[in-house]
């Protein structure tokens, strides 16, 4: 049944991409997104399963891969409790987003690639989540960051598409040398690739050796857990390594949110909590998650309250998400991890596909600055973004009933608070400023786009549709234009079809009701688990035993940044312009994502752009193909020009020429 | 050996002479009508005498059974081996020829009976086991030869060419007479055999005149650098059929005979011989590829293509080997196909007025207008730019493995190297007709003769061709192994 979960993505990926035009756009989607949702099918029941605690954890082998000397690993599907949750997040996401595609991909050319990439993606990432061994990790961690470029750079012909894909493939490569140096190190300590067994030696290599480093000796573990964690930073869009993620909103909205939200980029989060026992052997290692998590938690969400572009603000929520659920690893609670990413993967693609209904409905418009009073006129679009906005504030009554982010939003920072530690208090103030800004940013961007008066005259997209529709009008009834002072500028925004809105439903009912069912399976049941990930029972127990003023806090803040942006966008819309003006360098430095790209640019991308340069002008154009290629042909073009001189025609040349041929053998000969 | 046991292995050369004087007789009497009547009866003779050597082949014959008039004459497994390729490419050069110059209205009987002569003079040289029997098949080969260059009389260009071979020859043929006088003066015989013996001590220093000097008159028959100068000319002026039995069958006459030569009579002394043998055998490679860069005739084109081509023969005989020597027939046995085919090629290119297209140019975009002649040119470019799968590419293969085996890597490398400059000027053949605007020019049908021999050619070049591998290479060791016997 795994085999058929994992290899039906790919067998429709192959039919739709091979297809392509043969089999025409229908047959494409209908193949790839048929093998979708048979892979959900099955994979739901295996979910349940590991719920009631009725299926057991496995392995089931598919074929050898490599036998060579010591080294040794196999083609293997592990399911265990771990993986049944990151495949019912994936296929249930990856089938929703394919059925959305239909509608919102509709008028593209090129339909049969898009969905070949779509399920491609989807196969590898089954792959990564059921590998038994590093080595098919990293086979999967590759095919979804190969998935993933492939479909930023969809749009191939926008260059700030391709630019976009180039940079999330070369940012990832930082993060995949450091995993790769990792899954070296491993082999190389551990003397195997395999996952189980590497995590049963692991505890006992705690402070146990060092290792010689950069010209350093350290502790050999940190190394180790420390390299496998730039891999999930580049993976995951985190702090440093967090760049590439706004920019791969280029790609077409429904790739943001399968890849760029729900599943791709909680691959980091997966890899750290499935080799949970590792990292566990390592603090320094941890600590260090801690940190980065926690930072980038806050970091993103300060960039996310100021930009305008309504996926922006969804992706960098999405950075600041994973920061979450960074920190919660840190500190132990990988449980609580786990929760987050499960709830995170339903609330934000539905935030992600309710974005794309609302720029579907606004003619590709995606600058929230030309939005407004949309409520009125794409109603279902906007009570799901509402519910995706109560999950990812996490709105909820203590005992109640609360959205999903509610639950797995608290248990991080209850655990964060609860782990007693400096960094885990830390990454609890950092982690509870950040939920004040999620609930100001992600309500500033509903009422930007659904309340206030209209502001659609100023978006060039809205214009030009316009214009179009009123060409049409005035071919068909010769009537005049109409003179709109109302700032609709005429336009009729129209609810999405039901291809689309279907999806956004579905997850809806995940985003409002994923974390009141499995709250207490994934937090507190040691049972569920069951050896996939460390469970740390100590921390659970100190987690639910801390003070109430920590529990009510995420609460609070959440109210907190609502009455803000009610405040700033509903009661006095001017305000926001008002404390631009005030704290005019503070805006501006998290207006430009803290200088981050300049920084980079200045430090990285010129100097190797420099390098370059001079490689090709001096190494490749001065050195190697003036001496090679094109001095090769110079002799030679010089060389025939000599021999056809020499090839006069007259009869005492030739004779004359032969007589020295002789001569100089002679000559030769002798001399020898 | 007595006197009948010599004639017996010297029938196929009495049998050509024989039936040469016939049909000059048959010629002088029944006019030029005769001429195609003339010619195909010179083809049966040579497929006659191409039945009789064969025998000597399959069986590898070689040792003292092989030898006539006291070492005058060999009829061995190599002396079959080239004679059955000289047949082979005279008997094309017979049938192209009715065609080409019926249309001058200069078919002539003579033209089957000069190349009957000729190629029993060659017969001779590659079955010399004498000095003396070498000169006498070399001047039979090079008189009718001369005769053949110039056979279009009224052409300018024609009697150009018998003219300037005519003087170069004779110049060529004074050098390889003064080696020959100078090896008789400093070893006291003309035999092959009793030279080898004579020289098995040390090389005195007119020897080694001796010895480079008949090199030297031998490299112009082949056309080697520096002794190359007259090829283009000549090629270029001679009628086509004629060039096309230059470029071929003669090759494989002076190729065999300085193997002869150097293996055999100087063959204790390889080291007096070897290094100039790698030059002559580079300054070809390199000569013939600069020299075909920019010309615009093709038959031209192939005249310098053919002493590439000698070049990395010689490379077979730098390697002094029996591998080496193998290698270099099987390197001939292609050779002769690729350029049969080429100038069969070259023969069909005529202009709707049935006039001969020779300039590059005027092929342009000939896939459109005649796709099949296109695809055998092109197969044949391919193979003599030795691109795999074309047969062409074995021959360079075994040659350069040779010279490998041989411990001469610099030089396979090096001669590796110059055949990328040879790519560049076929390769270009072949875009001009592919991806170059046709010009329209190429029209004329052509016989159905020439398209056989076309075929024939293009198929052995073709993949095909490697099915042959082991045949050929079984019977070019044979070959070779006759010619080492004595060593």
């Amino acid at each position: 049944m795994i085999q058929a979960i994992v290899f039906a993505p790919l067998l429709a990926a192959l039919i739709a991409g091979l297809g392509n035009r043969m089999i025409g756009n229908t047959a494409a989607k209908a193949v790839t997104t048929a093998g979708l949702f048979l892979s959900c099918a099955l994979s739901w029941p295996i979910f349940i399963g590991f719920v009631t605690g009725s299926a057991e954890a496995g392995v089931t082998p598919v074929l050898q891969w490599v036998q060579s000397g010591t080294l040794s690993f196999d083609w293997a599907l592990r399911v265990d409790a771990l993986t049944a949750v990151m495949l019912v997040v994936i296929t249930t996401v990856s089938a929703l987003v394919h059925l959305y595609s239909w509608g919102y991909m509709e008028e593209d050319l090129d339909q049969p690639r898009f969905f070949a990439y779509l399920s491609l993606f989807t196969f590898a990432m089954l792959m990564l989540v059921t590998a038994d061994n590093l080595v098919q990790m990293f086979f999967g961690w590759e095919g979804v960051g190969l998935a993933s470029y492939l479909l930023i750079g969809f749009w191939f012909k926008k260059p700030s598409a391709c630019a976009a894909a180039i940079k999330a493939f070369v940012v990832n490569r930082v993060g995949d040398l450091g995993f790769m140096l990792g899954i070296f190190g491993t082999w190389l300590v551990f003397q195997t690739t395999s996952i189980p067994e590497i995590l049963a030696a692991a505890p006992a290599m705690k402070g146990a050796s060092t290792i010689g480093f950069l010209g350093a000796r350290v502790d050999t573990m940190t190394v180790l857990c420390i390299l496998l964690f730039i891999g999930a930073m580049g993976k995951s869009a985190q702090l440093g390594l967090h760049t590439w993620l706004p920019d791969a909103m280029e790609g077409p909205t429904p790739v943001s949110a399968l890849i760029h939200a729900a599943t791709m980029v909680t691959a980091g989060v997966f890899m750290v909590c499935r080799l949970s026992p590792m990292f566990e052997a390592a603090p320094v290692a941890l600590a260090f998650v801690t940190v980065i998590g926690a930072l980038t938690c806050f970091f993103a969400a300060t960039v996310g309250t100021c930009q305008w572009d309504i996926k922006r603000v969804i992706a960098y929520s999405t950075c600041s998400q994973l920061g979450y659920m960074f920190f919660a690893a840190g500190v132990g609670a990988y449980g609580a991890a786990m929760f987050h990413l499960f709830t995170h993967a339903f609330f934000k693609a539905l935030l992600f596909l309710g974005a794309g209904s609302v720029i579907h409905a606004m003619h590709h418009e995606q600058d929230m600055r030309y939005y407004g009073d949309l409520r009125r006129h794409i109603p279902i679009t906007f009570w799901v973004m509402t519910a995706g906005t109560l999950a990812i504030t996490g709105v909820g009554v203590i005992g109640v009933f609360g959205f999903a982010g509610f639950y797995s939003k608290d248990a991080i920072l209850e655990a964060a608070f609860g782990s007693g530690t400096e960094l885990g208090t830390l990454a609890f103030m950092l982690g509870s400023f950040a939920a004040l800004l999620t609930s100001f940013y992600s309500w500033r961007l509903v009422f930007l786009t659904f309340f206030g008066k209209p502001r659609w005259a100023g978006s060039e997209h809205i214009q030009h549709a316009v214009h179009d529709e009123h060409h049409h009008a005035d071919d068909a009834h010769g009537h005049g234009h109409a003179d709109h002072g109302d700032g609709t500028a005429g336009y009729h925004p129209h609810e999405s079809p039901w291809s689309m809105l279907v999806p956004i439903l579905v997850l809806s009912v995940g985003a409002v009701f994923a974390g009141f069912v499995f709250n207490d399976t994934f937090i507190n049941r040691e049972s569920f688990w069951n050896g996939a990930i460390f469970y740390n029972e100590h921390l659970i127990h100190a987690m639910h035993h801390v003070p109430l003023w920590v529990k009510l806090t995420p609460g609070m803040v959440m109210l907190i940044g609502l009455f803000i942006a009610w405040n700033n966008y509903i009661r006095n819309p001017a305000l926001p312009a008002a404390f631009v003006n005030n704290f005019r360098q503070l805006h501006a430095f998290v207006y430009n994502k803290w200088y981050f790209d300049e920084l980079y640019n200045f430090l990285f991308v010129r100097p190797a752009f420099w390098l370059g340069r001079q490689f090709w002008k001096i190494g490749d154009i001065g050195i190697i193909d003036r001496f090679g290629p094109n001095g090769a042909a110079w002799v030679v073009a010089r060389g025939s020009g000599y021999a056809q001189k020499v090839q006069s025609g007259y009869l005492y040349s030739y004779a004359l020429i032969m007589l020295l041929g002789l001569v100089a053998a002679i000559s030769w000969v002798m001399v020898k | 050996m007595d006197f009948t046991a010599s004639l017996a292995l010297i029938a196929p050369e009495i049998l050509l002479s024989v039936s040469g004087l016939v049909l000059l007789l048959a010629g002088a009497w029944m006019g030029d009508g005769a001429s195609r009547l003339v010619s195909y009866a010179a083809v049966a003779v040579l497929a006659v005498c191409a039945f009789m050597v064969a025998p000597a082949l399959c069986s590898g014959a070689m040792g003292p059974d092989t030898v006539a008039f006291g070492g005058q004459f060999r009829a061995d497994a190599f002396a079959s081996f080239a004679k059955l390729l000289i047949y082979a490419a005279g008997g094309a050069a017979l049938l192209v020829a009715p065609a080409f110059f019926e249309r001058h209205g200069a078919m002539r009987a003579e033209y089957p009976v000069l190349v009957l002569f000729a190629v029993l003079g060659m017969g001779l040289m590659v079955s010399a086991g004498d000095l003396l029997t070498l000169y006498i098949g070399l001047e039979l080969n090079s008189l009718s030869a001369y005769v053949l260059a110039a056979f279009l009389r009224t052409d300018e260009r024609s009697a150009e060419a018998g003219l300037k071979y005519f003087v170069l020859g004779a110049l060529a043929s004074g050098i390889l007479l003064f080696g020959m006088s100078l090896t008789y003066g400093f070893t006291g015989t003309t035999t092959f055999e009793g030279i080898r013996t004579a020289l098995s001590g040390g090389l005195s220093t007119g020897a080694l005149f001796g010895v480079i000097f008949m090199l030297a008159g031998l490299a112009f028959k082949i056309a080697a650098v520096p002794f190359h100068m007259w090829t283009p000319d000549v090629y270029e002026g001679a009628p086509t059929p004629v060039t096309t039995f230059f470029a071929t069958a003669p090759k494989v006459a002076a190729v065999g005979l300085t193997m002869r030569v150097a293996m055999d009579a100087f063959g204790k002394q390889e080291s007096a011989w070897q290094q100039v043998i790698i030059f002559a055998a580079l300054a070809s490679i390199v000569v013939g590829a600069l020299g075909a860069i920019g010309q615009v005739n093709i038959k031209r084109l192939l005249a310098y293509s053919s002493i590439n081509n000698v070049g990395f023969i010689l490379i077979g005989l730098a390697a002094a080997t029996q591998a080496g020597a193998s290698a270099m027939l099987v390197y001939l046995s292609i050779y002769v196909a690729m350029s049969v085919g080429g100038f069969v090629a070259v023969l069909m290119l005529k202009d709707a007025d049935g006039e001969a297209v020779e300039a590059i140019a005027d092929i342009a975009g000939l896939s459109r207008t005649q796709p099949l002649l296109a695809l055998c040119l092109a197969a044949v470019m391919f193979s003599l730019a030795g691109i795999p799968p074309l047969f062409g590419f074995w021959g360079k293969f075994v040659v350069f493995q040779a010279a490998v085996q041989a411990d001469m890597i610099a030089l396979a490398a090096i001669g590796i190297a110059a055949s990328v400059i040879g790519a560049f000027y076929y390769l270009k053949i072949v875009k001009i007709m592919y991806f170059d605007e046709p010009v329209n020019k190429v029209h004329g049908k052509s016989d159905w003769i020439h398209w056989a021999l076309l075929a024939v050619s293009a198929i052995f070049i073709s993949p095909l061709g490697y099915l042959l591998t082991r045949w050929l290479g079984s019977l070019a060791d044979k070959a070779a192994a006759a010619l080492l016997f004595a060593a």
